[in-house]
This record gives C-alpha cells, sequence and structure tokens, in this order.
C-alpha cells in the first residue's frame, strides 16, 4: 500500500484494521490477559496499556536501548511485537525492586551516581541484569562491549561501569560464600 | 506502520502455503530488522507469518561431519554454542563483532541472512531507491556514499549487505538449507546473496515460496588460525566500513589453503577465488598477503566519500592475513594487542 503525497490512496486498504488478538503475558510476575492488535509493540504495551512507563521510549528504533526489558534475556521491546509473546514472561524495571528494597543494582546506580538525566537508566539497568544472568563478562572492557548496546547521552559511561562492576564483584563475592 | 494481518504458522508446510499465495506476507522470527522497516515504511507487509514456533531451534552434527544450526537459532545462540566456539570460531568472531547484545537475543540466523542493507537512501522513503522502489534511481551514487559498495555495484544500485555472520559463513563456504512447494534445496553460501546487477530489488536467490530452515556447515572449520577483522566508526555497536574473514590451513609457515571474504564493501560478503589461490602454497609473508590484497581489490571502484575504502580494505586483508597466520605463536599476542590498541582508543 503506498500513501501517495497528494493523500491518495493506492492498493488494497481493509476498511478496519485486522481483529485485535488475546495474548497472555506474565508481567513482573503478574499474569495480565490482553488484547492486542498485530502491530502494537511490547513497549507500546507495556507504557500505554500497563502504565508501566518506566520502560522509555527513546529511538523506537533498537539503536538506543532505553526500552530494554528482560523476557528471558535483555531485549528491545521496541522491535517485539507483542502478539508474537503470548505466554512470555517480562520484567521491567517497575519489576526489580522487592517492596522498598531496591535491587542490588539500583542501589548501586544511586551510589555510583550512575545516571544524569535519567532517561536511559532503566534501560541501562534492565541490560544490566540480563549481563548479569549471562556471565560473560568479567572485566570492565568486556562490560563496556556487553553494554553498547545501551546509549547514554549525559556520558554517564565510567559511573555506569562502576556500578554494574561492584554489583558483579559483591553477588560473586556470594556465590563464593 | 502499515496495517497488516498476522498469522502464526504451527508448521513448515502451513508457513510455505501460507507465503506462497500471498506475494505481500512476510516472515517474521527475531524481527529486529523487518519491524523496524515496518516502522519506516520501508517494508509494507499485507501480513505476517510469524515462524518463531517452527523446529528449527537446534544446533546439530549433520551427516557430512558439520554443523547444522537451525535457522530459529539466535545470534547469541550461536555465537557462545560450545561446539561453535571450539570447531568455528570464525563464526562466534564474527557475530559478535556486530549488533548489541539485546539484538542478537533476538535476531535469528535465517533473519540475519534476510537482513536489508542499511543504505541510508534505501531507509529513505523521501528520496529515490532502486531497492526500494525499482526503477526510480540510485541516490547513492551521486549522494552521500561513504558507507557504500567498491566491488560489484551496478549503476542501479551500490548498497552493501549488512552482515557480519554471513562473511564468516561465505569464506567457511555454509550452505544454506531451505524448502519450498517443489521440496527441499541446499543453496552454496556463495549463490545465495545475488549482486545488484539490474534487479537490486532482489536481494538474494531464494524463492517466493520458500523458508530457509538451517545453515550446514562444513566439517572444515578453520579453528586454528583464523581473524574476523570489522573496521568501523566506533569501537562497538556500528555497521563494518570494511570487514575482512581470513580463515587459513597452516603448514608451518607456509599457507596450505586460504579462504578470504570481506564484509561492507558490496551487495554481498566478497570472495575471490584468484586472490585465494594466489596465497595457497605461499610463505605467510607480508610481500603474499600484500599480493592478495591488491588482487582482491583490484576491481574495487570508490564513488567518491567512500573511495577511502579501497585502501582501507587492503591493509585490513594483510592485516587480518598477519593476525589468522601467526595465530598460536609470539605475533598473535602482538598483533592482538595493536588490534585492540587501533580498534578501541581510550
Amino acid at each position: 500500500m503506498n500513501n501517495k503525497s497528494d493523500g491518495e490512496i493506492v492498493g488494497k486498504v481493509p476498511t478496519s484494521g485486522p481483529a485485535k488478538r488475546s495474548i497472555t503475558l506474565k508481567v513482573n510476575g503478574v499474569e495480565k490477559r490482553l488484547e492486542v492488535a498485530p502491530w502494537t509493540t511490547l513497549l507500546d504495551l507495556l507504557r500505554e496499556y500497563l502504565d508501566l512507563t518506566g520502560t522509555k521510549k527513546g529511538c523506537d528504533h533498537g539503536q538506543c536501548g532505553a526500552c530494554t526489558v528482560v523476557e528471558g534475556r535483555r531485549v528491545n521491546s521496541c522491535l517485539t511485537l507483542a502478539i508474537m509473546k503470548d505466554g512470555a514472561e517480562v520484567v521491567t524495571i517497575e519489576g526489580l525492586a522487592e517492596g522498598d528494597a531496591l535491587h542490588p543494582l539500583q542501589q548501586a546506580f544511586i551510589e555510583h551516581d550512575a545516571f544524569q538525566c535519567g532517561y536511559c537508566t532503566p534501560g541501562q539497568i534492565c541490560s544490566a541484569v540480563g549481563l548479569m544472568n549471562e556471565g560473560r563478562a568479567k572485566t570492565a572492557d568486556e562490560i563496556r562491549e556487553l553494554m553498547s548496546g545501551n546509549i547514554c547521552r549525559c556520558g554517564a559511561y565510567p559511573n555506569i561501569i562502576a556500578a554494574v562492576q561492584e554489583v558483579m564483584r559483591a553477588s560473586a563475592g556470594r556465590a563464593k560464600r | 506502520m502499515n496495517n497488516f494481518s498476522y498469522t502464526r504458522a504451527g508448521d513448515v508446510a502451513t508457513a510455505v502455503s501460507e507465503i506462497a499465495r500471498d506475494n505481500e506476507a512476510k516472515f517474521i522470527a527475531g524481527g529486529t530488522n523487518l519491524i523496524d522497516l515496518m516502522k519506516e515504511n520501508v517494508a509494507r507487509p499485507s501480513r505476517l507469518i510469524d515462524i518463531t514456533r517452527l523446529p528449527f531451534d537446534k544446533i546439530e552434527e549433520n551427516e557430512d561431519g558439520g554443523l547444522r544450526i537451525g535457522a530459529l537459532v539466535t545470534n547469541t545462540d550461536v555465537a557462545y554454542d560450545e561446539q561453535v566456539e571450539k570447531r568455528y570460531p570464525l563464526i562466534s568472531e564474527a557475530i559478535l563483532a556486530g549488533a548489541s547484545q539485546q539484538l542478537r537475543n533476538m535476531a535469528t540466523t535465517g533473519g540475519n541472512l534476510m537482513q536489508r542493507t542499511r543504505c541510508y537512501y534505501f531507509y529513505d522513503t523521501a528520496t529515490p531507491c532502486n531497492k526500494r522502489e525499482p526503477g526510480t534511481a540510485c541516490s547513492a551514487i551521486n549522494g552521500f556514499n561513504r558507507i557504500h559498495a567498491i566491488l560489484g555495484a551496478s549503476e542501479h544500485c551500490i548498497a552493501t549487505h549488512p552482515s557480519d555472520m554471513c562473511v564468516a559463513l561465505a569464506a567457511l563456504e555454509a550452505a544454506v538449507r531451505v524448502t519450498g512447494k517443489d521440496g527441499d534445496r541446499a543453496i552454496p553460501f556463495a549463490e545465495f546473496h545475488r549482486l545488484p546487477g539490474a534487479a537490486p530489488q532482489t536481494d538474494t536467490n531464494l524463492r517466493a515460496d520458500e523458508i530457509i530452515t538451517a545453515v550446514d556447515l562444513p566439517a572444515k572449520g578453520f579453528a586454528e588460525n583464523y581473524t574476523y577483522l570489522k573496521v568501523r566508526d566506533r569501537a562497538s555497536y556500528a555497521f563494518a566500513l570494511v570487514s575482512v574473514a581470513a580463515a587459513l590451513e597452516m603448514d608451518g609457515s607456509a599457507i596450505k589453503e586460504a579462504r578470504l571474504a570481506l564484509g561492507g564493501v558490496a551487495h554481498k560478503p566478497w570472495r575471490d577465488a584468484e586472490a585465494e589461490a594466489m596465497l595457497n602454497g605461499k610463505e605467510a609473508s607480508k610481500e603474499n598477503f600484500q599480493k592478495a590484497a591488491e588482487a582482491i581489490l583490484r576491481d574495487a571502484k570508490g564513488f567518491g566519500h567512500n573511495d577511502f575504502k579501497i585502501e582501507l580494505a587492503k591493509r585490513a586483508v594483510v592485516r587480518a592475513l598477519r593476525q589468522a597466520s601467526a595465530m598460536g605463536e609470539m605475533g598473535k599476542r602482538y598483533d592482538d594487542k595493536l588490534h585492540r590498541t587501533a580498534d578501541k582508543p581510550r
């Protein structure tokens, strides 16, 4: 379908949109039954339908990482169609703390001053959760490489690395004990 | 995004019949490229056929002593697979040089082969582009073409294929297994992607009713002497300006068999039998590497902004061959250090 500049619409255009479909999604441990259109991204579903606005829309093209959530692994929710995720479990920034106790990464980001404007922070933290689950990064260089999908335009990278490293060290220490 | 409908394919036969009866339908798996293109109005499918529940999610031994990578295995799972790391480290290295971990967690093997060019004009629906709208024009030839092709381009299109993984697969001579209405076939990797010629809208030789089921890796993995060298505008998470997959079988200081593939320079991963033959049976020396580099770039043509790629590619070939041939020796560590310092300034 081509939308010509003069407004003339060429090709077959359905008179109404394809039917919404029912999916089940576990979000931060709570099962949700949702009616979604085929084109609704997981990001828009979280923000617009579930009011979980912690996950941010940055570029909306998978280039900045602000929309990162953990769906088993860390993924870009802006490039995920919700309709394809029937039965999936998603953890967002809102699901990391336990009551009033912040997740160690959230605490470390505060202590290390790992943000300025804060817009990339939910994505950075969810990405770091995924990074730690993967267990592939040990050194600061490896953290930098495997966190390169999260852009911080304030340039808080050194403090982000420091925060992630501290939590990694602490969790490695716990594992040894 | 345009209006589209959604179907989930429960089995391969359904996927094939669904795609065959609607030429505006598209398969979707990881979606990392397709959804992006749909948001830009570059891809306007009538319907998406979700293939993520098809049984192509395994890495198995194949009958030739190689590995069969299912089309739905994610880039992450291929890169970190124990067998791939051990027997085909060139592939792991190439995959990890591309995209971000989030994207690699989503992107699939089949989708990586099917991704479209990142030419800015292809993405910009306000400009002519023969790949997007056949018969309009190529805006890149006389436009900004810093990232564009220097080999195998045509007057109709100078776009490049963006994949890193495919460059390694080309060097290793993988085969793409597909199935369609007429049954199964295996496409040699060199014949999977095509040059633009007069039909740049067609990236591959996959038929309209076919689906990729797996990628077969031959038994020979060149696990001893290999390098994937990627030169780009930033240290991580950027497409290649030039990349080189070098795989060597060494006999002492002599090269028994050489494989070379270039990325970021053409509409498909670029191999050159003549340049490789020049290395076979020769000493691993800078002079011989230089000759091979001159040979593989002998027909290179710049379009202005990308002229620098010709010399860059030659130097990258020489460096990749030095690194690959010196692995396991003192030279490896030295070259690795050089590589890091040069690629990741801090």
